[in-house]
């Protein structure tokens, strides 16, 4: 089982996005990483100058690096920043979030991220078709389905969503500017006082959602621990660690010490709530159940697939 | 510009002719299109005899097969697209890559067009859709200005519809799974938002709560109309403050859009609403009428004013203003 680094889809500084990445290539069993501005182009520019050191010293490190695209591409920069990604695809390999990207690959190889909407093997197999190697469903999809397309598609790597919050949506308004009274024009980059993103509660104070920028996510995290061997049954081969705030290195070596069946998955889960705490963990989309729900994995769930 | 009109029933099809369509678009009653509700939609020999009545009046009809095909099951999708064209569907909204590939292969001269589903947003996206299918006109997302629509018009080799009345999305339609999150039922896998079947009312000291999937929506005091919970429409809670965090409990009206969007090139405007009865149907498509009349005698409207809006709904004209974001 591979384990993929997700790109950080928060507004960090420029210098702790570049020191994350650092501790990263020396520390964590990751194969591969994804780096990039996935979720506003405004925020791009500013990680734009540490991305080659970034890039060598994960190489260095023996990581394979994805380069991800904009997940909603309107604005005339946006268009420009994408075409530029994809016409650099030939020394560097790309992760495309959206089909915008398909136009200008011509072909080559790529893999696509989790918001470009895979929900079947025909799907895939298209994509396959056009060039792509990897390919990492959207969280929302249950893992028969994801059994499905694996089984169809043995020469493409398939991934899941397995650790952070699950990204939910993508919009061209700023949630963040708009709760600071502001618009996305004149946001002020408020979204980097929320570098975990913006809790959103139910008015009786429930944790519900999460807002960063333009993107809802979860407010529980997807946790895919207990889940792994039911994953590995089916076929799927890798998983997707989206970054939080707190210790990654330390949530990657959970990750690959289940896999490699060195730690149980419940001692793991368990740690897993100390190294981010106070956040609920959720699998219901890979049990095709509601996405903040927390399933188990006794007789008649994943458990007992195949 | 054309003027493209839901049905979510036969009746509301016939109605929708009657007030002026020059369209209308509907779906089969299954999990292959984006409003799979109880009770709706259409069955093949009722879509067979509603195109077979539409084209008796000269109006054509679009058959919307517009979710993400389930992994394993692609034959429903496929039947759904072999009979809307054996049907004499005019065209085909279609979303997943799938039945694009599929419907372009199969049909070669069904004419498709890309749904709102896709979120096609620029014209680069627009090309892909142009080149891989021979897409003839694309369903925009929600989430673009009017200059924004101008440049893909002008860029494109397609024709471009908006929608203009109705439900407005705030989020780009078909990467959302807000939905998906707090009831486990997606727009994209099973044409469902907010469903019904986990909408709640409860009462306590004097408000009235609305839950979806368990959460709390929004909560309503006494003078206050209880609104449906739509996911994005709903009250929370921010360490900046409480409220329609996302978007007030709005629908889409552009009717003073219009000369902007006929500026702008676009082809069709869409009134949504397949869920909608059909007087209700009939009111929105007389009153869309009325005003295409008049723009073209030079006369603008600032709103569609229309009663059906008497919902405690107010409308707004969305993202087509730069402002909204």
């Amino acid at each position: 089982m591979q384990l993929t680094l997700g790109p950080v889809l928060y507004h960090w500084s420029p210098e702790q996005w570049r020191d994350f990445h650092y501790r990263i290539a020396d520390e964590a069993p990751v194969d591969t990483v994804v780096i990039g501005e996935a979720v506003c182009s405004k925020r791009a520019p500013f990680k734009q100058d540490h991305v080659p050191d970034v890039v060598e010293r994960l190489q260095a490190a023996g990581k394979r690096v994805l380069h991800a695209s904009l997940i909603l591409v309107s604005l005339p920069r946006e268009r420009r920043q994408t075409r530029a990604l994809m016409e650099a695809a030939n020394e560097a390999e790309v992760e495309i979030n959206d089909l915008t990207c398909l136009a200008s690959l011509g072909g080559r190889p790529f893999a696509a991220g989790p918001f470009v909407n895979v929900y079947n093997e025909v799907t895939a197999g298209f994509l396959a078709g056009r060039g792509a190697t990897r390919i990492c469903l959207p969280p929302e999809l249950p893992l028969t389905a994801a059994a499905t397309i694996a089984a169809a598609l043995p020469e493409v790597a398939i991934e899941l969503f397995a650790f952070g919050r699950a990204p939910l949506a993508i919009s061209a308004r700023c949630y963040h500017a708009r709760a600071h009274k502001a618009t996305k024009d004149n946001c002020r980059f408020v979204c980097e006082l929320d570098p975990d993103g913006m809790p959103v509660k139910t008015l009786d104070g429930d944790g519900f959602l999460s807002v960063n920028g333009v993107q809802t996510l979860a407010h529980g995290c997807t946790s895919l621990l207990r889940d792994i061997p039911a994953i590995r049954r089916a076929g799927l081969a890798s998983l997707r660690l989206s970054p939080q705030v707190c210790d990654m290195v330390a949530v990657a070596r959970l990750f690959r010490d289940v896999a490699d069946e060195r730690l149980d998955a419940e001692e793991a889960e368990r740690r897993l709530s100390e190294i981010y705490p106070d956040v609920p963990l959720a699998n219901g989309f890979l049990h095709g159940a509601a996405g903040h729900v927390r399933m188990g994995t006794g007789p008649g769930s994943l458990g007992e697939l195949r | 510009m054309e003027l493209i009109c839901p049905a979510g029933t036969p009746a509301s099809l016939e109605a929708a002719v009657e007030a002026g369509a020059d369209a209308i678009y509907c779906g089969f009653r299954d999990e292959t299109n984006a409003r799979n509700f109880p009770g709706l939609n259409f069955s093949r020999e009722e879509l067979r005899k509603g195109i077979a009545f539409a084209h008796r009046h000269g109006v054509k009809v679009l058959v919307a097969i517009n979710t993400f095909a389930r992994a394993g099951s692609f034959e429903l999708w496929q039947a759904a697209v072999d009979d809307a064209a054996a049907a004499g569907a005019d065209a085909l909204i279609l979303a997943d890559l799938a039945t694009l590939d599929y419907a372009s292969r199969r049909h070669p001269d069904q004419r498709l067009h890309v749904s709102v589903q896709a979120g096609a947003a620029n014209p680069d996206a627009i090309r892909f859709y142009v080149e891989a299918f021979g897409a003839r006109r694309v369903v925009l997302p929600r989430v673009l200005n009017v200059m924004e629509i101008a440049t893909i018009v002008r860029e494109s080799d397609c024709e471009t519809e908006v929608f203009v009345f109705g439900g407005l999305c705030v989020m780009e339609e078909g990467r959302c799974s807000l939905s998906s999150y707090a009831t486990g039922k997606s727009p994209n896998m099973n044409g469902v938002c907010s469903p019904a079947s986990d909408v709640a009312y409860t009462e306590r000291d004097g408000r009235i709560s609305s839950t979806l999937g368990g959460f709390t929506i929004n909560s309503f005091g006494k003078n206050e109309l209880a609104g449906y919970p739509t996911l994005c429409k709903g009250r929370f809670a921010t360490p900046k403050g409480s409220g329609y965090i996302f978007e007030e409990p709005v629908s889409l009206d552009a009717a003073v859009m219009l000369p902007a969007l006929r500026d702008a090139g676009v082809t069709a405007l869409k009134i949504e609403g397949r869920q909608r009865g059909r007087a209700y149907i009939a009111e929105v498509v007389r009153s869309f009428r009325d005003i295409l009349s008049g723009l073209d005698k030079g006369q603008t409207a600032s709103s569609a004013g229309l009663a059906a809006m008497a919902e405690g709904q107010t409308g707004t004209v969305g993202a087509y203003r730069k402002s909204w974001r």
